[in-house]
């Protein structure tokens, strides 16, 4: 108990830099301004944002991030059951690896990208080099939706791969030699033990993924060229162009909800599987 | 381990220690707090200031006028150098303070042009500094002939190689411009216009950009772009074959201004500053170094003959009287987001 006081800063500090905050877009995202420049309460943000313009944003939004999640899934799982293998020498080092790149920031990693994607970029340039592509043709590698899933793909797969791969190494096991006891064969041990054990890590590596990939701006503004808008740009561009901080912040708590929900919904799915675990 | 930290907190307060004793040595003499733009202001002429009038600058850059407006919020400044829109919002939220002409007696060099203007229309708060236009920024060896008109951006034959900009009212006004109307107009049928306009427009394009624009005409990837005169200055700097032009059916220009905030904490240092920076050579100097345009009548008789006759940066007088300034409204903003919206979600 007389550990208590040791929390203080860190209530303080939640209070200042969570709490405080959060207060503030609540109450931006149910005012408008009136035009003498007072707050008054209104839903209108809200209605503005439930018209079809901006449910496509929404939508577009949530698909996107949804397919980058899928991709990762797909890309991560396997990459993870390869780097927990422990008969792999270099594991630390292709852990390493897959580390290093996320030292950078994002927006770095992003703008490098372009150097390589771009039609003058050096893809197209050594495409055209070696005579695939003729003198003045180029794929056009950006600006499109295709650019836009890529990029968070890149830039959120090793949030899936760690987790799935940090659940995998301290997977249990005489589980599965005992599985190998019984006669089950490589198929059966991973449907039956590695799976259903690797769950908890597959369920926070999606949600690892899917909130950064629904709320990014970045990656959409530098690969899609702006043509791609995302929830993201939409608020960015109520704070930084149109000075509308309350359809941003009403747009931002949308979008809070929709992360809390699918973050509730993955945590209930995580405890009923500890609780099959333990059986 | 410890041992380390331990270093590392002397370290800090070492530092701290020092820096609070420079703060201290500071106060002795007259300090302004100037808060300008990035790269604008000539090499020297803080230096030329000080030594004038013997009051020091601490000088801090921003890079837009909205980052200036919160850091004013919560900071104190005695000069600013907000466009002409964030002059009007400035106005409007009562954060500028009156300024003191008789601390300003260069104020009689100011372009009559650039006076009594729409967002400032006593002349009360601000100073003009400089003036830019919006306008196309492209490679003169990419295009088969010299761009003069706004309708050039429709082109077929540059389709894949432009870039309009990331900026609702500067890529929606120009639009208007080209079609004829105000970029301040609420008229809807007009917006409709331009709307389906820019939506035909869409799939031509890269994409829409703002200051990277630079760097896709440098690499080759776009042959064209829009820009802000001071900025394409800046990129022809780099690669020789670009080349500016401001549409003939008229653009945007927008004007950087100098305010003192409500919150200055040495309103006169800073009027002197304003005054200073619009002593002729000073004004020839600034704008020479950034090829902005020049706001004061003296100062551009001093600039050389090649960039007053320039038409890219100095247009002609009819091209000028069909531009115009933005003004800032909630219903033009809530007009022009709608025009916006469709075009960004079009396919």
């Amino acid at each position: 108990m007389n550990k208590k006081w040791y929390a203080q800063p860190y209530i303080l500090w939640s209070i200042l830099f969570v709490v405080v905050p959060l207060l503030l877009v609540v109450y931006f995202g149910f005012t408008t301004k009136t035009a003498d420049g007072s707050m008054v309460f209104s839903l209108e943000n809200f209605q503005k944002f439930f018209t079809p313009a901006y449910l496509e944003v929404f939508l577009r939004s949530l698909w996107y991030a949804f397919i980058s999640t899928v991709v990762c899934l797909l890309l991560g799982y396997p990459a993870a059951m390869v780097l927990s293998n422990r008969n792999l020498k270099s594991q630390g080092t292709m852990v390493l690896l897959l580390v290093i790149p996320m030292w950078m920031n994002l927006l770095l990693r992003t703008y490098a990208w372009l150097t390589l994607l771009e039609n003058e970029g050096l893809i197209n340039q050594f495409l055209r080099f070696i005579h695939v592509l003729g003198e003045g043709e180029s794929i056009q590698f950006l600006y499109h939706d295709g650019a836009v899933v890529f990029g968070m793909v890149y830039n959120f797969l090793p949030f899936m791969i760690l987790p799935i791969y940090s659940v995998m190494t301290k997977l249990d096991q005489s589980v599965v030699e005992a599985a190998e006891d019984l006669g089950a064969n490589w198929w059966h041990v991973f449907r039956r033990v590695r799976l259903p054990l690797s769950i908890p890590g597959v369920m926070s590596g999606i949600t690892m993924v899917f909130v950064p990939a629904v709320t990014t701006f970045a990656i959409s503004a530098i690969l899609g060229g702006n043509k791609v808008t995302l929830l993201g740009n939409l608020i960015e561009r109520q704070f930084g162009q149109m000075n509308n901080w309350n359809f941003g912040s009403a747009i931002s708590l949308v979008l809070m909800v929709i992360i809390l929900l699918s973050m509730g919904f993955m945590s209930s799915y995580e405890k009923e599987n500890e609780g099959g675990g333990l059986l | 381990m410890i041992e380390l930290k331990k270093r590392v907190l002397c370290l800090a307060a070492a530092l701290c220690l020092a820096a609070s004793l420079l703060l201290v040595g500071c106060e002795q003499k007259e300090t302004i707090r100037v808060f300008n733009w990035g790269e604008f202001i000539a090499e020297g002429v803080l230096e030329d200031f000080e030594e004038e009038t013997g009051i020091q600058v601490i000088y801090s850059e921003y890079n837009t006028n909205e980052d200036m407006y919160n850091k004013l919020k919560t900071t104190s400044y005695d000069v600013i150098v907000p466009s002409d829109y964030m002059v009007q919002q400035l106005i409007e939220e009562d954060m500028l303070a009156e300024l003191n002409f008789d601390n300003i007696p260069n104020y009689q060099y100011i372009d009559p042009q650039f006076q009594n203007t729409p967002y400032d229309p006593e002349n009360k708060y601000s100073v003009p500094y400089m003036w830019c236009t919006l306008g196309i920024l492209y490679d003169s060896e990419k295009v088969a002939e010299p761009i003069t008109s706004m309708t050039a951006m429709w082109d077929p034959q540059y389709e894949g190689r432009m870039f309009m900009m990331d900026s609702m009212r500067d890529t929606i006004g120009i639009t208007m411009k080209m079609l004829g109307y105000s970029v301040n107009s609420e008229d809807q049928a007009e917006l409709d216009a331009a709307q389906a306009k820019l939506i035909e427009q869409r799939p031509m394009l890269l994409g829409y950009v703002t200051d990277e624009i630079k760097d896709k005409l440098i690499s080759g990837e776009a042959y064209l772009g829009l820009a802000y005169s001071g900025e394409a200055g800046k990129a022809m700097e780099e690669k020789e074959s670009l080349a500016y032009c401001v549409p003939e059916e008229g653009t945007i220009f927008s004007i950087d201004t100098l305010c003192v905030p409500k919150n200055a904490q040495n309103k006169e240092g800073g009027e002197k500053f304003i005054n200073f920076m619009h002593k002729p050579d000073i004004a020839a100097r600034n704008a020479e170094e950034m090829l902005y345009g020049i706001a004061n009548t003296e100062g551009k008789k001093l600039l050389p003959e090649e960039i007053t006759s320039d038409e890219s940066l100095y247009p002609s007088d009819e091209v000028m009287a069909r531009s115009e300034l933005m003004a800032v409204s909630k219903e033009i903003n809530e007009k022009n987001e709608a025009v916006w919206q469709a075009v960004m979600s079009a396919n």
